[in-house]
């Protein structure tokens, strides 16, 4: 009942924070838009018992990436309201047309996958022990390849920033 | 019943932290502006009750009454939003710190600790990654310069100290083995080698951990994000009466929430001689309180010792500082710390 209660509301914050996110002129406004709907998956991860994942999602998500996102909006124009004049002819129908099917789709997946027996009841205080060993023996590969790719990007943009198209003399 | 019984408790000791948290912020005021006063050969309040006590409860009546200006080019949702957005993160941390020992009434265990979390360390992390939005917005609702450029300044230092803090705690995750802040106070009862088996002994995640602290609750010589002699007032220049008075609450919360956090992750919180068999019960239970205040005391102390000491630093200063010396250093302690502990459960790779 309480879990029910939860979702509708936070279901609600976070579907207004994901639209005010697109549609708001103005790009602080989207990003607090966007915190409110990362705040709210936290809060849906607690209501399913993932305490760990939900203070993972929060530092991650609304603490760094988002503060970084203003960071940016901050320092190149914050005045600046955005032109939400259509310039691209058919990319708006296009994504429309891909959302619906993309709906369709999740109906259809999920009428089968929801109607499933409840899983076991997991640990009363929380999980970082379970998602630690899952980590760390059986997915320990996968994890070690995402932590290779956000090497590489780094690597990346501390290459694109060092370098220089000047030739030397 | 039992269900409402234990909502109650949950209620009280909600009740009872936000209580703590109001009149720690009286007496923080009112001891940071004595121990400036005595650093700087003044006197400091002296006229409002004994000692000048009730000087910041005389401010905070004149904050109350004064007129809420809100600027005509101000963003209106945003500027009111921000001070509430300041409280509640300085609000929430404080609920994860044990104040001291758990006891009974009949067969019900009652903490003194309003929620003990599994992730109570993540948590912590959490909510203090919030707390930049509060000065962010009102920086940028503000509609004038100088908050602008304080909210700007606010993004990039909260990102860079964010990192050390949560860093710094890493290797006392390793060495106690655990996340929950109510068992690493139990991890540090007790004595080592004859002392006291505090988490001091990683010594440099302390001294990462108060840097980044400090730098995280804005307080000089990391202030830069209220700077008055560049940014006039930073990001509460534009606010005024009760939505100030909630900024520099939120602010002196944060000092006490930290400097708790601190004594509980690094001086062993509530441990220490209660005399449990000498004296009564009735007495001993307060000891735990008194050495858990006398400790987040103490490093609050250090926060206004610092303040008087250093100088604020230059934006560039306080950049390479956190990227160049704290991060790379709290990395390097982070891996010693590491191998340490696998030598220590695994023994050496030859042997």
């Amino acid at each position: 009942m309480v879990e029910l209660v939860l979702f509708i509301v936070f279901g609600a914050i976070a579907l207004a924070g994901a639209l005010s996110m697109v549609l708001h002129p103005n790009p602080v406004h989207g990003a607090l838009g966007l915190m409110a709907t990362m705040l709210s998956i936290a809060v849906f991860y607690v209501v399913n018992s993932g305490h760990f994942i939900a203070a993972v999602q929060v530092v991650v998500y609304a603490g760094a990436v988002m503060t970084l996102f203003l960071f940016v909006i901050m320092l190149i124009g914050v005045d600046r309201h955005e032109n939400l004049e259509e310039s691209l002819p058919i990319q708006r129908p296009l994504a429309i047309a891909v959302g619906i099917a993309f709906l369709v789709l999740l109906g259809l997946i999920g009428g089968n996958a929801w109607i499933t027996a409840p899983e076991a009841a997991s640990p009363p205080n929380g999980t970082v022990e379970n998602i630690a060993d899952l980590l760390f023996t059986d997915w320990l590969l996968p994890f070690e390849v995402t932590t290779l790719l956000l090497i590489i990007a780094s690597v990346g943009a501390v290459a694109l920033a060092q370098y220089d198209p000047r030739p030397k003399e | 019943m039992n269900d409402w019984i234990d909502v109650l408790i949950v209620v009280i000791k909600v009740l009872v932290a936000f209580g703590i948290m109001m009149v720690a912020t009286l007496l923080l005021i009112w001891a940071e502006r004595k121990v400036l006063a005595d650093m700087q050969n003044r006197i400091g309040p002296q006229r409002a009750g004994p000692f000048g006590l009730l000087q910041s409860l005389a401010d905070g009546i004149k904050l109350f009454f004064k007129e809420p200006i809100l600027p005509t080019r101000a963003e209106k949702t945003v500027f009111l939003l921000a001070p509430i957005l300041a409280l509640i993160p300085a609000l929430l941390m404080f609920l994860v710190v044990p104040i001291g020992r758990p006891f009974f009434i009949g067969d019900r265990e009652i903490t003194l600790q309003a929620m003990d979390l599994n992730v109570g360390l993540l948590f912590v992390l959490a909510v203090s990654s919030m707390a930049v939005y509060a000065v962010v917005l009102a920086g940028w609702s503000s509609g004038s310069k100088y908050p602008l450029l304080g909210g700007v300044r606010a993004t990039a230092q909260a990102i860079s100290y964010e990192a050390a803090l949560g860093l710094a705690l890493v290797p006392v995750v390793i060495y106690e083995g655990t996340l929950s802040i109510s068992e690493l106070v139990e991890g540090q009862a007790g004595k080592a080698f004859g002392f006291p088996a505090w988490n001091i002994i990683l010594l440099p995640s302390f001294v990462f951990f108060l840097v980044a602290a400090i730098a995280e609750t804005n307080r000089a010589p990391f202030d830069l994000v209220e700077a008055e002699n560049e940014l006039v007032g930073g990001f509460h220049t534009e606010y005024s009466g009760l939505r100030f008075a909630l900024f520099f609450l939120a602010e002196y919360i944060n000092i006490f929430t930290m400097s708790a956090l601190t004594a509980t992750i690094f001086l062993g919180g509530w441990n220490g001689p209660t005399w449990d068999g000498s004296l009564p019960a009735s007495i001993t239970w307060i000891f735990p309180i008194v050495w858990f205040l006398l400790k987040t005391s103490a490093i609050v102390f250090v926060f206004f010792w610092v303040r008087a000491t250093l100088p604020r630093l230059r934006y560039d200063q306080l950049m390479e500082l956190g990227w160049k010396r704290l991060i790379p250093a709290t990395l390097i302690w982070m891996i010693l710390m590491a191998v340490a502990q696998a030598v220590d459960e695994f023994g050496l790779p030859w042997a």
